[in-house]
């Protein structure tokens, strides 16, 4: 394969070649080459196979818009499918591989898929795959998935760092061509804080292609001192390799900076990608113009490129596009390549321009054939142009070329400027779609539609002029230096449809959607531009139809014989490119996403050998195994029946905890929970219960009052973050003439749960005031001295589990110790730790309600708290709306204890509760289990159920039935209470 | 993926450090009607416009804001702590 580099420009370093493999074919090219210059130089043509008929496909273009040249990058974690190969830098060591195709690039079982394009035109998703239902699981959406043609993501996680920051500016730039640059330096000298960006590695956009001179420096070298000055004003900020993909409410652009996706080895230091949301005072877009393809037969074959992108590779990357060219435009850029090829010394065959005219007098001094008024009709060859059809005046005319440049004019690229909500129109005179500047955001040189450097750069500077004049900030217009040779090509009438095609011409070369498809969905009524989109697929590929929607409306509007205006544009929404996830997620993976959130009794939990159970973020003890217990079951038993009979210490930090001070913290209580609070004791505990405006019970806990004018709440755990922000907006928002402060303490307490008949003994121990039940009654709530002085805690004689039992609360940082004396002294006790499983059993078997029961549908009198409801308070969040008919009905479901009438028998939380002989439907559902376990104290599995009227259902015998295992346990309803309904051990 | 909230004790923020609560209603008088409370409770406005709400800077100050914006343009009007809020539009 003999190279296509040229002896000599470019950008390139040759001094630094690179070698670099392209589907395990080894390669060779230079520091400055992307991958697709790369390939080229190296006769590499074709470089991927289409999405439907897999057809052979190169290169179309030199940058963002490319969809063709989609490769897979990299090895293992570091896989990077549908890289553009335009985008990608090359660097030593890189392994590209090509998409879409099996078993080879060059031999692809799946271009049979062309024969069968009858089958896959327009609407074939809708029109193929309607029905059978059951066929989608198997066939259609695995084929589907197939013809994706994208390429296979990694399995491996990626190994590469990812961050996100914040910038501030007074003038940010997009786009760092003759207009960006132009204003950033005017911006810059000003003093005005600018952040200039581009998405390509060297900063100069058009002007690193360009064969002008200004002021006698090379476009390129002009670029560069540019450049030079920008990055030496303390007060700008350039960022190569960054693309703005989004403008957000606020000014706030999103862009992602491929920090280091140009290198091999990444530095493990150094994030590989960083996503930057950029807080601007104004914009500017100076992003430039997408050239447009034009649409005749075979216009996707390997060797047919866009004009501007051969520009790109001669000029930038000394690359030849071909042996022998054509360049077919429909305007006169077309003709500053042709300078450029001849330049070069790449030899051209002919200059088809559509235009009878030709181009503008005395533009073209060269000596290229011109055939003015002519069409290309179509393109012949297989992974390679062979031949062009030429159309003119009647007449045809075959000419063998290998290359073909096409330039059908300019569309500006103005995707950021929709994004807000922005609409287009279209304009005859730039025969172009333009957008409108916008409140933060104006558009400048290329992107607005005009066309030449001299033009471009003064744009640049008198657009940022008046953009700093909206900041404040006082600016001067400095004059660039004489440009020349540039050829400024004047928009000209579009060309959208050729006549007489042969061959597929394709309009969406990502999606294969060719004319055809279009005319379809034209006859078939789906011509709105909204539903031709959807229906062809045009311009739904990863690019966007960056380089196909202009011509598809162009063609929907000939079709329909109206302007483009008139058919108008699709949506053009964030992201601009394709942005990896790892961007998004920046630091949020693994335990930064989701961190652990450990107890300050956690240490004390593992080396009493705990094993734990996640809940939300929360590492919850759930039992603590001892040697001889094989299962979990065993484990729970011996620690609910210790607990029962001795003693037990249960971690219960996680509980929310909340702080509630000032000298109307009790009217406050008063108000936010459904019973009384204000007539609480110091020194007294209560339970509380929370509704929520429309009367449905939203939390539960204890609430002690320490003093006059200080409150200790606890919530449950999962709703502690919920119940503070709830506080916080009754405070603030409903009643702030209350003076109250709130403060979350849920992590300045570690606190213990001491249950069981010989809590009180063990507990004594270590509490130096007596808390005898005399002195200590029931719901007692006080500050207590420890150790003889050493430490203050707060106990609580409050009970889970239904025994005699306290909380004690210390300083987080004593948890550990303190809990370690009590294991010591409750050892010849027979105290052992037990976590929450056993804490359910203890709960279940006393009927103690969680959030598997107050799951949003019920009242306090579904769990028989009827009475606990104030009906002296004139207000309290909920009361209004607690009195509505249905929620005082008396077929609620409402809180019972369900049995199996076998006790070998057994049932699961989930199931639904039938009445004795009623048919297994959800129809007939009383309701279901709310919560289950096997009990030690009653001998078999015990359950709490959420029944209609079930508190009027006690001894009924039901049946408990799981449809989704198909289980039928004959059962009995029964009083909620299975261990001491007098609640007898509290008091002791 | 951004946008900015102005709050009044800590200057323009995130938008991802707030929570929003939905439309800020007076909440009714303890002896108001039943459907007066109904309509606390369940109805809601949509309007293309203007639209005050309850936000929470609950990764921020921790206060209630009521922002002021605009559902069709996401314009900001106006953000203030809801405690001022509801002692100027208090009966
Ligand atoms: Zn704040």
């Amino acid at each position: 394969m003999t190279s296509y580099r040229l002896n000599q420009g470019g950008l390139i370093d040759r001094a630094q070649p690179l070698s670099f493999s392209f589907d395990g074919k080894p390669m060779t090219g230079f520091a400055g080459d992307s991958l697709a210059s790369a390939l080229l130089a190296n006769g590499q043509r074709l470089m991927g196979r289409s999405f439907k008929y897999h057809r052979p496909r190169g290169v179309l273009t030199a940058g963002a818009a490319e969809p063709n040249a989609l490769m897979t990058i990299g090895k293992g974690g570091r896989t990077e499918t549908n890289t553009r190969a335009t985008m990608q830098e090359l660097y030593a060591g890189l392994t590209a591989r090509s998409q879409n195709r099996w078993p080879s690039l060059d031999h692809d079982i799946g271009a049979l898929n062309g024969l069968l394009s009858p089958f896959l035109s327009a609407g074939f998703y809708y029109k193929t795959f309607m029905w059978p239902a059951t066929f989608w699981e198997k066939l259609y959406e695995p084929f589907i998935r197939k013809a994706a043609g994208l390429g296979e993501a990694a399995k491996e996680s990626d190994p590469d760092r990812f961050e996100k920051c914040w910038a501030h500016c007074d003038l940010l730039v997009i786009g760092a061509g003759a207009t960006g640059l132009a204003a950033a330096l005017t911006a810059g000298r000003a003093g005005a804080r600018v952040i200039l960006l581009d998405e390509q590695a060297t900063i100069g956009g058009g002007l690193l292609s360009e064969t002008a001179t200004i002021s006698g420096v090379p476009a390129p070298r002009f670029a560069e001192t540019l450049l030079a000055e920008l990055e030496a004003l303390p007060n700008v900020r350039v960022l190569p390799r960054t693309t703005a993909f989004g403008w957000y409410d606020g000014n706030v652009f999103g862009a992602v900076e491929r920090v280091q996706k140009h290198l091999a080895e990444p530095l493990a230091n150094r994030p590989v990608e960083r996503l930057w949301r950029i807080i601007a005072g104004q914009a500017l877009l100076a992003t430039g113009a997408e050239e447009r393809p034009l649409v005749f037969g075979g216009n996707d074959i390997p060797g047919v490129m866009m004009a501007s992108a051969a520009r790109s590779y001669v000029n930038r990357y000394a690359v030849a596009p071909a042996r022998q060219m054509a360049v077919f435009t429909t305007n006169d850029s077309g003709y500053a390549l042709v300078r450029d090829l001849e330049a070069a010394g790449v030899s051209l065959s002919a200059i088809i321009d559509s235009r009878a005219e030709g181009a503008a007098p005395g533009l073209y001094k060269g000596s290229a054939r011109i055939i003015p008024g002519a069409v290309v009709r179509d393109a012949h060859g297989g992974k390679s142009l062979s031949a062009i059809t030429i159309a003119s005046q009647g007449r045809t005319e075959k000419l063998g070329v290998d290359g073909l440049a096409v330039s059908g004019g300019f569309s500006p690229i103005v995707h950021l400027a929709c994004h807000r909500g922005g609409k287009l129109s279209w304009s005859d005179e730039n025969g172009a779609f333009l957008a409108e500047d916008r409140k933060g955001l104006a558009l400048a040189g290329a992107a607005a539609g005009l066309s030449g450097l001299a033009t471009c750069l003064e744009a640049g500077a008198r657009t940022a002029l008046a953009l700093l004049d909206q900041l404040g900030i006082a600016a001067t217009f400095a004059p660039f230096p004489d440009v020349e040779g540039d050829i400024v090509a004047p928009a000209t009438k579009p060309l959208w449809s050729i006549p007489g095609i042969k061959g597929k011409a394709f309009i969406d070369f990502q999606n294969d959607v060719h004319r055809a498809d279009l005319g379809l969905a034209v006859r078939e009524g789906y011509a709105h531009v909204e539903l031709a989109k959807r229906y062809t697929t045009n311009g739904m590929a990863t690019d966007q139809g960056k380089l196909s929607n202009v011509n598809a409306i162009g063609l929907l509007a000939e079709a329909r014989g109206v302007s483009p205006d008139e058919v108008g544009t699709t949506t053009f929404r964030p992201f601009y490119t394709p942005v990896s996830f790892g961007a998004l997620a920046g630091s949020s993976h693994g335990k930064h996403f989701q961190p652990v959130r450990q107890s300050p009794l956690h240490d004390w939990a593992k080396k009493n050998g705990a094993r734990f159970v996640e809940t939300g973020l929360w590492y919850r003890s759930a039992w603590f195994p001892r040697a001889g217990e094989s299962t979990w079951r065993e484990s729970v038993d011996r620690e609910v029946r210790t607990v029962r009979e001795k003693a037990g210490l249960c971690d219960v930090s996680m509980l929310g905890k909340i702080e509630i001070t000032g000298k109307d913290a009790a009217t406050f209580l008063d108000r936010v929970y459904c019973n009384g609070f204000a007539n609480l004791p110091v020194g007294k505990a209560r339970y509380g219960l929370m509704l929520r405006e429309d009367g449905f019970i939203y939390d539960d806990g204890t609430t002690s009052r320490l003093a006059e004018d200080r409150f200790f709440m606890t919530t449950t755990t999962a709703y502690a973050a919920g119940v503070l922000n709830h506080l916080e907006f009754c405070a603030q928002a409903l009643w702030p003439e209350l003076d109250v402060r709130l403060a979350s303490v849920t992590d300045q307490w570690a606190q213990m749960a001491i249950a069981g008949p010989l809590a009180r003994a063990i507990l004594q121990d270590i509490v130096d005031a007596d808390i005898s039940n005399e002195a200590f009654p029931f719901l007692g709530a006080r500050t207590v001295s420890l150790f003889n002085g050493a430490l203050a805690g707060r106990l609580f004689r409050i009970s889970f589990s239904g025994e005699l039992a306290y909380e004690l609360a210390v300083p987080a940082g004593y948890g550990e110790s303190v809990a370690d004396a009590l294991m010591e002294i409750g050892k010849p006790h027979g105290m052992c730790a037990y976590g929450v499983e056993a804490l359910s059993v203890l709960r279940i078997e006393k009927g103690h309600v969680t959030h598997n029961e107050i799951n949003g549908t019920v009242v306090p009198a579904d769990l028989g708290f009827g009475r606990m409801v104030s009906t002296k308070k004139a207000d309290f969040i909920g009361k209004h709306m607690l009195s509505r008919e249905g929620l005082v009905a008396a077929n609620r479901h409402q809180l019972v204890g369900v049995v199996p009438l076998d006790p070998a028998t057994s049932f699961r939380t989930g199931a639904h509760i039938l009445a004795k002989g009623a048919t297994a439907t959800l129809e007939s559902s009383l309701g279901h289990v709310s919560s289950s376990c096997h009990s030690p104290h009653v001998g078999s599995t015990i359950g709490l159920a959420l029944v209609r009227a079930g508190a009027s259902r006690h001894g009924e015998e039901v049946m408990v039935w799981n449809g989704l295992r198909g289980e039928y346990t004959p059962g009995r309803l029964c009083d909620p209470v299975f261990v001491d309904p007098a609640h007898e051990k509290l008091k002791v | 993926m951004a946008s900015l909230i102005a709050c009044p004790h800590c200057g323009r923020r995130p938008k991802e450090e707030f929570t929003i609560k939905g439309a800020a209603l007076v909440r009714p008088e303890p002896e108001a009607d039943a459907d007066t409370w109904f309509d606390h409770v369940y109805l809601r406005d949509n309007p293309r416009g203007r639209y005050a709400e309850f936000w929470h800077h609950t990764s921020g100050c921790r206060r209630w804001l009521v922002v002021t914006r605009d559902t069709a343009t996401h314009e900001l009007e106006e953000t203030r702590d809801a405690a001022l809020w509801r002692r100027e539009t208090a009966r």
